[in-house]
């Protein structure tokens, strides 16, 4: 049941983008098309996963263990650095149609704040106080970690649908651009605020 | 190549170090000042305060006066809102009156939820909730049957979520506070029942005087009745 | 001179950050629900760059180029957490309004793109200097947005009542309002440096 509800919460509720605002830059910058906003979404759905799991058992058994958790902001980003480039070698060698469709995306996530974000929340265990009944671990840490990339997605694909059928319309020249996609995040925010009080 | 991040790496983790001692006492006192400055703005003067004790899930602090006697209580709780989690502590004089609160954290909507950092303290309408005990006072949103609180305008959940906290809060000072007081009650009058033991005579027939009296104030009531 | 007064301004209106690189929108989004906030994560992203520039700037020489990024993540994460840390300890209340969004100053992408475009490349002067003139840009560009999103949706502006808040359009303090301000905001400013 509480996973049902960090799934609902994760994804409609508090979307990371829409009510989140984290990741919003990949959200501006690769959401022209569909096909590139599912490669995103599915390249961060791996890498927010993995990295949750990962600075997870860090933040516990070496951060807090160590009574080091200054450490955690420097310790986080470049262990996600570190993962991204593994899996980009690892992708390569294993699966070189996988990589193609991820690849390019790769470098660009570890400047994704959601990353490091998620990472953040999950290890600090903060993400709890918005969803009820839901505690801090590994296993609860890492579903919300998933379900958070899901609505990263869902929000991403959802973007480039409208982005997409945009760029057929005639927009006032101030607007054209970057004004136009954030005037279409607003609205998607707000039709996202419906979702507030569900779980 | 590699001595190079390393030495950068150990400079920096170095250089974290020498902060986080330098900052550590600070935080900590920072942390604390929070605690207690919420403490005392929720609580009765008081000289004294109780180690933090748990009753189920709430954390009371005992507040005394200077005869050590009890001036109130202060509970921490913690309540599902609209937005998620959020955290109160609610203050009580030794009768159980409310005497303030602090929202201590929450993720309401702001503008909307986020009003019940002060909107229950704001004397106007039906809105505060201070200096009255939930013993007597219903503490339930006025759209409910019988409560007596308005709630917040256009936050009815992040409302009654409050309201409910409060009553935890309460539920909990009773059990930790009034209950303490009546047992102490009792032993007092345990104490007055011998000395009425030694008095002997004058009582009883005080008390007789009395039965008799009850009686005929009975009579006359059932003559006027019928 | 004319060189270094370039590098300053370049911040502030023709590079700047938020309206002219299109650069670290999850603060500005996030934390500019009054012009206080965003003032405060504009001054503590200020410290960082310019802190960064002028360390990186500094080492330049020292960091082989393979490694060169690594580096850069690591001193710009070191500044990142003595901001933490000196926030949590003297400005508790402030720290907690804007929360995640400090540690997330590694990720900001002006920070790091500073270091990699400018840094790593100029003196330590202009380095300094254009840290500070992007810190300026980013700190104006995010009190503006806060200011005016805390004019229209709290009616107060850095905190002072100027009209009921009943009356204001609470819309313009959560999340779609940040957006949309954003939206017109750029637009306007597109207009004006044209």
């Amino acid at each position: 049941m509480v996973y049902l509800l960090i799934f609902i919460s994760a994804i409609f509720v508090n979307n990371i983008v829409f009510s989140q605002f984290l990741g919003i830059c990949p959200f501006l910058g690769v959401s022209k098309k569909i096909d590139t906003a599912l490669g995103m979404g599915a390249a961060v759905t791996f890498v927010l996963t993995l990295a949750t799991i990962v600075t997870y058992l860090l933040q516990k058994y070496v951060l807090v263990a160590f009574h080091v958790e200054f450490l955690q902001t420097i310790l986080f980003i470049l262990v996600i650095a570190a993962l991204v480039q593994m899996i980009e070698l690892v992708l390569k060698k294993v699966s070189p149609s996988l990589y193609q469709a991820l690849g390019v995306f790769l470098p660009l996530i570890t400047t994704n704040c959601c990353i490091l974000g998620v990472a953040i929340m999950v290890g600090d265990g903060t993400w709890v106080s918005k969803i009820p009944n839901a505690e801090s671990g590994l296993l609860q840490g890492t579903v919300y970690a998933f379900a958070t990339a899901i609505g990263f997605a869902l929000a991403l694909v959802l973007f480039a649908g409208i982005r997409e059928q945009l760029s057929l319309n005639r927009v006032p020249k101030a607007m054209q651009g970057t004004p136009i996609a954030l005037l279409v995040a607003g609205l998607l925010a707000m039709a996202f605020m419906g979702f507030s009080g569900v779980v | 190549m590699v001595l190079s991040l390393t030495l950068i790496c150990a400079f920096a983790a170095a250089a974290l170090g020498g902060v986080y001692t330098l900052t550590k006492e600070p935080i900590e006192q920072a942390k604390q000042l929070k605690q207690t400055e919420a403490i005392a703005k929720v609580l009765p003067p008081y000289s004294t305060l109780s180690e933090p004790e748990e009753v189920g899930a709430n954390i009371i602090h005992i507040a005394y006066d200077e005869q050590s006697e009890v001036a109130g209580a202060a509970v921490e709780t913690s309540e599902n809102g609209f937005g998620g989690k959020f955290r109160l502590i609610v203050g009580f004089d030794h009768t159980g009156n409310i005497v303030s609160y602090e929202v201590l954290e929450h993720q309401e909507t702001p503008g909307l939820g986020s009003h019940m950092v002060d909107w229950f303290k704001t004397d106007k309408n039906n809105q505060s909730i201070c200096g009255k005990s939930p013993a007597t006072y219903a503490m339930r949103v006025s759209k409910e049957e019988g409560g007596k609180v308005d709630a917040i305008t256009a936050a009815t959940i992040s409302s009654k979520a409050f309201l409910l906290a409060v009553n935890n809060a309460y539920d909990a000072f009773k059990q930790a506070v009034l209950a303490d007081a009546t047992s102490a009650l009792d032993t007092l009058s345990q104490a007055s029942d011998t000395t009425n033991l030694i008095l002997g005579d004058t009582l009883i027939t005080a008390g007789d005087s009395l039965t008799i009296d009850s009686l005929q104030l009975s009579s006359e009531q059932q003559t006027s009745e019928l | 001179m004319n060189k270094a007064i370039k590098t300053l301004t370049n911040g502030i209106l023709r590079e700047n950050p938020t309206f002219g690189l299109v650069l670290g929108m999850c603060p500005t989004l996030a934390t500019t629900t009054s012009a206080i906030n965003g003032m405060s994560m504009g001054l503590a992203t200020m410290f960082v760059l310019v802190c960064s520039n002028v360390v990186i700037s500094l080492l330049k020489n020292l960091i082989p180029d393979k490694v060169r990024i690594p580096s850069f993540i690591v001193i710009i994460a070191t500044f990142v957490t003595l901001v933490q840390l000196t926030m949590q300890a003297y400005l508790p209340a402030l720290y907690d309004t804007l929360g995640l969004f400090i540690p997330l100053i590694v990720v900001n992408c002006i920070v790091l793109g500073r270091a990699e475009a400018f840094a790593a490349k100029n003196n330590v002067g202009l380095s300094l200097l254009d840290g500070l003139g992007m810190g300026i840009g980013f700190t104006l560009s995010l009190t503006v947005l806060g200011a005016i999103r805390e004019i229209l949706g709290s009616g107060s502006i850095f905190g002072l009542q100027v009209y009921p808040d009943s009356y204001a359009p609470l819309i313009f303090v959560l999340a779609p309002g940040a957006f949309i301000c954003l939206a017109y905001l750029m637009a306007a400013m597109k207009k004006i440096v044209k």
